[in-house]
């Protein structure tokens, strides 16, 4: 039987690991494949890299970044941030990772998740959906460029389209959660969950072990991921593992 | 012992030259190369075709280059060298595929359709995640492997095997999905072994160790 998965985040910036609230106040967190290598070591299903300066900056310190972690953990990585081209898939699965996301360039582009998904398989092709509610909309807003941009789009919609074109994974972060620590959204991952027949990871808003449950047990979440709550230690891989083991969700005890 | 991890472009090398760099240190005398030379393939004594992308892209990788595939055929067909096939490496062993585009004619070395997996909506495809083997028989590259531990999966497309007695391993996800084929000196896993931690080196390390009894 698969197992849900417990994924740490690491939010990389100029190669240091920080971490915010809704987005801002970022706070360094240490080196991320000396991070990495404790995640692995701790029991972690998957890691996660993203690169929140990569819109910006020059790509080349997260290539080393990823091939240094990729020798030290036999696990999967994903890695994201600023992803715009199918070249840059290939480059990113060379240096160790195993799936790449896609974030602002999915919207602007949605047909690119379907030449890289062509090219490489779905199973490495991931978008990340970062949504936040919109009273407007009366639904849940994509924003991309690392929340900083509006887009008018509906996640719903957005998350069953980027299916259709062939993603196999979607990255999902409440914006309104993020960093917040009073738990996941669930009204949006049951949102989503129930309109895409592909895995949805949930991101943003743990901030105890029984929010790792709820997300699965009434988000549909196929895996959970956190940032702040590892990075700091407030709860650890082994503790999240072993309530949702007891709480009879399967997971992989180490 | 020389072992070759043939690359056609598809990624995902990194992990797979690493961990059996990593298993390979544990043996007297045994080399890792990633290559797509045809002369470093026929020097091989090991080979392992990994695998991430579609059957098609893939396959039009190996194939296009011809003296790549009569190296493959010489070393696995004719001098019958242990191979292993890894995820997409596993499903191009099969006669055809229907992934990136229908009817793609695989190498045929296990007769069988790689098809889109058919499961409940419940079960979300792609099959991502860890979850454990059932073994049919015992097979060398198994070796010490039981049946809590946990491997890695990522694929929507399974292999349809023809032969029961071809396959050595299954997991469930919503159904029976094949994770593990065998055929004298041909073996194939739907798993990452490269990227399942413990005891995917130790599936790595009887690889090596195995010596093919042939029927």
């Amino acid at each position: 039987m698969l197992k849900t998965r417990i994924i740490p985040c690491l939010d990389v910036k100029d190669g240091r690991v920080v971490k915010g609230t809704n987005f801002i106040n970022l706070r360094d967190a240490g080196d991320p494949v000396e991070i990495a290598k404790i995640y692995n070591d701790e029991g972690a299903d998957e890691l996660c890299f993203l690169d929140i300066s990569a819109s910006q900056e020059n790509r080349n310190t997260t290539y080393d970044i990823v091939k240094n972690t990729a020798e030290k953990c036999f696990m999967p990585l994903t890695v994201g941030g600023g992803v715009r081209q199918v070249s840059e898939v290939e480059t990113l699965l060379n240096h160790g990772a195993d799936k790449v996301s896609f974030n602002s360039a999915a919207v602007s582009n949605p047909k690119l998740i379907s030449l890289a998904a062509d090219k490489f398989g779905s199973q490495c092709i991931v978008v990340a959906i970062d949504a936040k509610f919109s009273v407007s909309i009366n639904d849940w807003e994509v924003f991309t460029h690392g929340g900083t941009k509006s887009t008018g789009i509906k996640a719903t919609e957005f998350a069953k389209t980027m299916e259709d074109n062939g993603a196999g994974e979607i990255l999902l972060t409440s914006m309104d959660k993020d960093g917040v620590k009073d738990g996941y959204d669930l009204k949006l991952l049951k949102a989503i969950t129930s309109i895409v027949s592909i895995p949805v990871i949930a991101s943003g808003g743990a901030g105890k072990v029984e929010h790792f449950l709820d997300a699965v047990r009434y988000g549909g979440a196929s895996a959970l991921l956190a940032a702040s709550v590892f990075h700091f230690n407030e709860i650890t891989i082994a503790e999240v593992k072993e309530f949702l083991s007891k709480s009879n969700i399967p997971m992989r005890m180490t | 012992m020389k072992i070759a991890i043939i690359d056609y472009r598809s990624g995902n090398l990194h992990s797979a030259l690493k961990s059996f760099q990593v298993a390979a240190s544990e043996f007297k005398n045994v080399s890792v190369k990633i290559t797509s030379c045809h002369k470093e393939i026929l020097a091989a004594d090991r080979l392992v075709l990994p695998g991430v992308g579609s059957f098609s892209f893939c396959k039009s990788k190996l194939l296009e280059n011809t003296d790549v595939y009569k190296a493959l055929f010489e070393l696995v067909i004719e001098k019958k060298k242990p191979f292993l096939g890894i995820c997409v490496g596993m499903q191009l062993l099969a006669t055809k595929g229907h992934e990136g585009q229908k009817n793609n004619t695989g190498l045929n070395w296990i007769s069988g359709e790689v098809k889109k997996i058919g499961v409940k909506k419940s079960f979300k495809i792609p099959h991502m995640g860890w979850n454990s083997l059932h073994f049919n028989k015992f097979h060398p590259l198994f070796k010490g492997i039981h049946i809590n531990d946990h491997f890695y999966f990522v694929h929507s497309y399974e292999f349809n095997v023809r032969s029961k007695e071809e396959v050595i391993a299954t997991t469930n996800h919503g159904k029976k999905i094949v994770s593990g084929i065998a055929k004298d000196n041909i073996v194939g896993l739907q798993f990452h072994p490269e990227k399942s931690q413990i005891p995917g080196l130790k599936i790595i390390r009887n690889f090596i160790d195995w010596n093919p009894k042939m029927i």
